[in-house]
């Protein structure tokens, strides 16, 4: 174990290992308090974030946050580790790797080939080096593109999940929600729901209904129905039409078997639904800080470094879709709009450096210090940024989640402001949907 | 489309000024938003339901947990679930001990947790009670800790859940058999969304005392209760 320091205002600052200089220099918020790992004082976090700077990069690659030995997540993330790629920032410390993102060096291009070998650790770190303006500055830098029957993630596009949540999982009500999101050019990246029961009947019945939307009106979007990953796995077997296959991951081992996975299962769900070969890319994960904590399974670590680590597991299954659900958890992680906007742009920049086609569930609880204002800042700032997607919720409010997200007016926006387009294969079938929609109502009969 | 709003209760066919929503719509959502926020800011009425309580013929003992104010209680999950220090309780080998708890919503709790006492009770006629508590900044688990202390053999906490922007007053009921500290949430039963669009008293009080008999009986709740207790279809 490495030891750190760092000397401000005349006082001399240690800190015993890696774990916790990340945690001190992370900027405020209130889970890492409640974990106990926060910086005592803002002159204790300023003095971490100096010694961090001074940190070579290759120490990453010595000192695991959580053991090998102990951690699936943690061996993903060193066995998957790309010397080749890291080797052009093998010699820096954080901070010169920070000023390297910056610099006009760092194009698009050179920093899609460096992402197998920048560990999720790498970007948490240099991420809490960074002000927002560079967060969103790098972050557009890098396009990340997916593709299943529309293409996520071009230059000059946005793309919306579609979330047409229902409290009882009625059919025609999800149907309402999903006409109002098409007519309102919502729905490029996904037609996602979240049901209520994690039955199997339930499951596929909702699969079915959307394949037959799409099939009939011929349009270009994927589906997906956002139960445990064991229950859409079953329906698969059951012939379903699975096209996007959904899971909530998180960045440790004892996290994910919370959730009721781990790697084993993953892939072997992948691996069947590739086998459908319906799409290239075939799976969708959410992730957010604070779920490792919330399940007692942190090992100490800050819960932006946490997040990250949860990306160095995505990138496994090359998804489609990658979203932190950033302002879901509730205060008690991120407390107000300040703590909300600054980890959405954290957890997007550091997905989008470790390689993964990047979206923001853009949102916030009633007992969070939020509201819509603040909600417009992160869209606006993500927007700016080069998100990837974002949601698309009946007037921003989820009826079945009970929480607030984006809605299709706040998606008009964005991409009213800065000249953004839906993916290229929806946007031309947009042309044609007006003139099915009488049609389309008649699912609702 | 505004026909769409028939077959849904999500906010589907808004009126648009330009791409952006028209003022009316903005307007609705923040007044929604309002009235959450005032919720989670809400306190409990403590003289008005000891009063509630006493007409009844029920007595009230009044708690709170070791959160001493809002703020720390939305950052501190911890101290919700735990009772202020010095808190001294007397054994009372009641079957059940009711708590009543603002949780993240004094107004569901202020509303709702009498009139479905009111209901629930006659229902258990042959249960020994307890006092009925108080809880100010509680949180679910702080009920493990009052009914341990109680000598309860079960704990029933009547809590404001966290508001909707359609529901700022939804009242959740969680049951846990054989309560102390360290109990999990998997170990409980919840009945959630009591409230006046949402589940009415009578119906909540009928499926609280099947569980509540189903966990005298079976002596457990959670998980496994629920898997073995096929409830009467809704009427």
């Amino acid at each position: 174990m490495s030891s750190f320091r760092a000397t401000a205002a005349g006082k001399v600052y240690y800190f015993g290992n890696l774990k916790v200089l990340l945690a001190k220099a992370s900027p405020l918020r209130s889970g890492d308090e409640l974990a106990g790992v926060a910086a005592e004082n803002a002159t204790c976090r300023a003095a971490a974030q100096m010694a961090l700077a001074d940190v070579p990069l290759r120490v990453f690659l010595q000192e695991p946050l959580v053991p090998y030995d102990e951690d699936e997540v943690s061996r993903v993330i060193f066995d998957s580790h790309d010397a080749a790629a890291f080797a052009p920032v093998a010699s820096m410390t954080v901070g010169e790797f920070r000023d390297f993102l910056l610099s006009e060096q760092a194009t698009g291009e050179v920093l899609a080939a460096l992402a197998p070998g920048i560990l999720p650790e790498m970007a948490a770190a240099v991420s809490k080096l960074m002000r927002v303006q560079d967060l969103i500055l790098v972050a557009a830098k890098i396009r990340v593109i997916t593709k299943f029957r529309t293409t996520i993630g071009l230059p000059g596009r946005l793309s919306t999940r579609l979330q047409p949540n229902h409290p009882t999982d009625d059919p025609r009500g999800i149907i309402a929600s999903v006409l109002d999101g098409l007519l309102l050019e919502s729905g490029d990246a996904v037609i996602g729901i979240n049901p209520v029961a994690d039955q199997v009947d339930r499951v596929e019945l909702l699969l079915r209904l959307l394949d037959r939307l799409r099939e009939t009106y011929s349009i270009p979007m994927q589906s997906c129905v956002l139960a445990h990953i064991t229950t859409q796995f079953e329906a698969l077997q059951r012939g379903a039409p699975v096209d996007l296959v959904f899971q909530s991951i998180a960045g440790t081992e004892a996290a994910n078997t919370s959730f009721g996975v781990n790697i084993q299962l993953l892939d072997e769900v992948h691996d069947a639904a590739r086998g459908l070969r319906r799409g290239e890319n075939i799976m969708y994960f959410e992730t957010g800080q604070g779920s490792a904590l919330s399940a007692n399974a942190h090992h100490g670590m800050d819960q932006q470094t946490a997040e990250a680590r949860a990306y160095g597991l995505a990138r496994r299954y090359r998804p489609m879709l990658v979203n932190t659900v950033v302002g879901f958890i509730g205060p008690e992680y991120l407390f107000d709009g300040k703590q909300i906007l600054r980890a959405g742009l954290e957890d997007h920049f550091c997905g989008k450096l470790l390689g993964l086609p990047m979206g923001c569930d853009v949102c916030y609880t009633n007992h969070a210090e939020a509201d819509q204002d603040d909600m417009d800042t992160l869209l606006t700032l993500l927007g700016a940024a080069g998100v990837n997607y974002i949601m698309g919720v009946p007037g921003a409010d989820d009826v079945m989640l009970n929480y607030q997200s984006t809605s299709f007016h706040d998606a008009l926006y964005i991409r009213k402001l800065l000249g953004l387009r839906p993916a290229p294969e929806f946007e031309a079938w947009l042309a044609t949907s007006q003139r099915q929609l009488p049609g389309m109502m008649a699912l609702l009969a | 489309m505004k026909e769409l709003r028939e077959y849904t209760m999500a906010r589907v066919g808004l009126g648009r000024a330009g791409s952006s929503l028209a003022t009316g719509e903005v307007l609705a959502f923040q007044l929604a938003h309002a009235q959450a926020r005032d919720a989670v800011y809400c306190e409990l009425d403590v003289p008005g339901l000891q009063m509630a309580c006493h007409d009844e013929g029920w007595q009230t003992l009044l708690l709170r947990s070791a959160a001493a104010d809002r703020q720390t209680y939305l950052k501190r999950p911890d101290l919700g679930r735990r009772l202020a220090e010095n808190t001294a309780l007397q054994g009372s080998d009641a079957d059940l001990c009711v708590v009543i708890a603002d949780g993240l919503s004094a107004l569901a709790a202020n509303r709702h947790a009498v009139p479905l006492l009111r209901e629930l009770l006659p229902l258990l006629p042959d249960w020994k009670l307890s006092a009925v508590c108080l809880l100010q900044q509680g949180r679910v688990a702080a009920g493990d800790e009052i009914a341990a202390a109680m000598r309860a053999r079960m704990v029933l906490v009547l809590i404001g859940e966290r508001p909707g922007l359609s529901s700022p007053d939804s009242l959740g009921a969680y049951l846990t058999w054989d309560p102390f500290p360290g109990r999990s949430d998997a170990e409980r039963n919840c009945i959630s969304n009591i409230h006046a669009a949402g589940l009415g008293y009578p119906e909540a009080a009928r499926r609280l005392s099947a569980l509540l008999s189903a966990a005298r009986q079976q002596q457990l709740t959670g998980v496994m209760l629920k898997e073995r207790l096929v409830l009467p279809a809704a009427g």
